[in-house]
């Protein structure tokens, strides 16, 4: 059946989507062909990967812990694609807003809950969006390529936060990490004993938000102005360093925030050197989630997913959780490559024999 | 403590250990170089670096030679190129997303296959390096004796291929083909060239480049792979290729402004002074991002670099 006539696929997103599952699918099969072919059981390994991911209220909340941070640090990435930045320090940015947040949280014991948790996120935001601008001021005024310089801030701000926390907010022991957060000073749960707190409704909102930001503001029409033909917005009157930087700053309060999450809704501390490498799997999910809000959040939750599975395929069926880092590249990969599915296409209508009726 | 800091700064065996370490940076910086004058921006460098450093050992482990191993990273890293070539050239992939892409799913696959061959995800088990030869006269001569009298065979090859690259780039045929494509591919196409070929090519042998630099990384003084061991080598080959204006001579250069950088902060932290160590190690990367934001005000790429080049259109 030809389904590229079809009324359905024109409705806007819906080719993306089948996009994105196809290239999921398809990275997801060459995870199971290195199974099979390293002699794991590879039923095993999914019924494993599902399990750990949605077989439990724990499995759920834990899916969920793990998708929080991996949203932020997604939204971290397409905020700065949105004018045409390819931003890949949401990791230097996490840890930046970690520690800021880790801080103000423990400054902040006595005050309501409610005024630790928001002094916490917004001081995370404002750390991350100082260190997202860097690169954004770099690239405005000198054209220093942002890969290069958001690679090399990551690793000036994991030893940086790493030798302030040792100097100034250690906590006594062999760890360098700060102070824990009494538990009534975290992310609040929203059915008690679940262990699902708050933070993926807060990620909620701000998907919202930033989705409005770009459709109905003209704040995202310079944005994607800039983006798409830097020329023509500078013609039409757009400032576009401004814009470049702000857009990096803005980019970086999302890899701030995602920072926050892990500190308030996961360690409950700042702990240097935390991130298994939420800033990069990040990227997964942004470009698997396309530049569409509510597409990262979707991409969100299925990393999540396979991240919270992965654990439970490595304890179960002994598969190491770094192939789901395989697939997260292979992911990326794919949805990269526009002339991907018309290959395969050409590749299966040969493969059927060079007639049939085309797909 | 002032004069022990200069003491380092100034030291021969710092030139020494920054000769050592430019090696992998400079050679997958002309690898850079190589697919960056073709067209292709190559941020897959790190992870061709990374699956070079892999394959070496793999090949080591397997054979018992560091030369086969060497022989197994040309080879993987080139095969990592020609699917970054393909995704990029036939399939139209931007190259910025796919070479993240790629670095990501080398950094996953070296990660995994080293703990399902060797049960650990920390480093290797320790196998047959290249070791170290003394250039007979050549070690005798006073201060060049002590900085390339008795280096890696790798250090060699690296003077050899960098200064190889840039006859090739700038004084032969292909390369003015390569320069071509890179800056006007309409024009080089109405000149029948294959800029299909020539990309694929270059790509490829930026893959070569950086399979050595990533042998070396593992077998050159070491004899073990450890996880990301590239450690962000391949942006700042990057970094240095752009520094360097993309030639190989420049590159070179540049690659040994930041090995040089990140050999000292590496005796500084051997010093028994107090000094914050993680603010020292810093050095080699605020310095790639000083370069790189100096550098790029006056950089000129080629023209057509990053785009897509259908016939026909």
């Amino acid at each position: 059946m030809p389904i590229s006539g079809n009324r359905f696929w024109s409705v806007p997103g819906v080719k993306d989507l089948v996009y994105s599952l196809i290239a999921i699918a398809l990275a997801l099969l060459i995870g199971a062909v290195l199974i099979v072919s390293f002699g794991y059981d590879v039923g095993r390994a999914f019924v494993a990967l599902y399990r750990g991911a949605f077989g439990s209220v724990y499995a759920l909340s834990q899916t969920l812990t793990r998708a929080t941070p991996l949203l932020f640090t997604g939204l971290a990435v397409s905020v700065a694609l949105k004018a045409g930045l390819f931003n890949i320090g949401g990791e230097g940015q996490m840890y930046s807003g970690a520690l800021a947040a880790a801080v103000v949280a423990l400054t902040l014991l006595e005050a309501p809950v409610a005024i630790g948790i928001s002094g916490a996120l917004l001081s995370a935001a404002v750390a991350g969006a100082l260190w997202g601008a860097i690169p954004g001021v770099l690239k405005a005024w000198t054209g220093a390529h942002e890969v290069i310089t958001t690679i090399m801030l990551n690793s000036i701000a994991i030893l940086g936060t790493t030798h302030l926390t040792a100097t100034y907010f250690k906590a006594p022991g062999p760890v360098d990490q700060t102070m824990r957060l009494p538990v009534e000073s975290r992310m609040p749960e929203i059915i008690a004993g679940t262990g699902i707190g708050y933070g993926i409704l807060i990620g909620i909102l701000v998907v919202a938000l930033i989705s409005w930001l770009f459709g109905r503001t003209s704040l995202g029409y310079d944005f994607q102005a800039v983006g798409f033909s830097p020329g023509a917005a500078v013609y039409g009157g757009i400032a576009r360093r401004r814009t470049l930087v702000f857009s990096m700053a803005l980019a970086g309060s999302m890899g701030g925030i995602a920072g926050a999450m892990v500190v308030l809704g996961q360690l409950g501390r700042f702990v240097t050197g935390f991130s298994p490498g939420y800033g990069f799997t990040g990227i997964a999910v942004a470009v698997l989630g396309r530049a569409n809000p509510w597409g990262i959040f979707l991409a969100a939750l299925l990393f999540g997913a396979l991240e919270a599975g992965g654990m439970t395929m490595q304890l179960t069926a002994r598969i190491p959780t770094d192939l789901m880092t395989v697939v997260q590249g292979l992911v990326i990969l794919f949805v990269a490559a526009p002339g991907l599915i018309p290959a395969l296409k050409k590749l299966y209508r040969r493969k059927a024999g060079g007639g049939a009726n085309g797909v | 403590m002032g004069s022990e800091i200069m003491g380092v700064i100034f030291s021969l065996n710092t030139v020494e250990a920054a000769i050592r370490l430019a090696v992998p940076i400079a050679l997958a910086a002309m690898g850079g170089t190589f697919s960056e004058r073709a067209g292709i921006i190559n941020i897959g460098l790190e992870g061709m670096l990374l699956s070079g450093a892999f394959a070496a050992v793999l090949g080591s482990y397997l054979t018992g030679s560091a030369w086969v191993g060497v022989l197994f990273a040309i080879l993987a890293s080139a095969g990592i190129a020609a699917v970054f070539g393909y995704f990029t050239i036939e399939l139209k992939a931007d190259h910025v997303v796919a070479g993240v892409g790629l670095n990501i799913l080398a950094l996953g696959l070296t990660t995994w296959l080293m703990q399902v061959i060797w049960g650990s995800r920390g480093t290797s088990p320790a196998v047959t390096g290249v070791g170290r030869v003394r250039i007979p006269i050549l070690a005798d001569i006073p201060v060049v004796g002590r900085l390339l009298g008795n280096q890696s065979p790798f250090v060699y090859l690296m003077f050899l291929l960098v200064f190889g690259g840039w006859v090739l780039l700038f004084r032969t045929p292909l390369g003015l083909r390569i320069r071509m494509t890179g800056e006007h591919p309409e024009a080089a196409d109405s000149l029948g060239i294959h800029i299909r070929f020539i990309k694929h090519f270059s790509v490829i042998l930026g893959g070569v480049f950086c399979g050595l630099g990533g042998a070396y990384l593992s077998l050159g003084n070491l004899t073990w792979f450890s996880m990301n061991m590239s450690a962000g080598r391949g942006y700042m080959a990057l970094a240095a290729n752009i520094f360097g204006q993309w030639n190989p001579l420049g590159g070179l250069g540049a690659s040994f402004l930041f090995s040089y950088s990140d050999a000292l902060q590496m005796r500084l932290q051997g010093l028994d002074i107090p000094l914050p160590h993680n603010l020292i190690q810093m050095i080699p990367f605020l310095l790639t991002l000083i370069v790189l934001a100096g550098a790029v005000v006056r950089a000129r790429p080629p023209a057509a670099l990053g785009s897509h080049y259908s016939p026909g259109t």
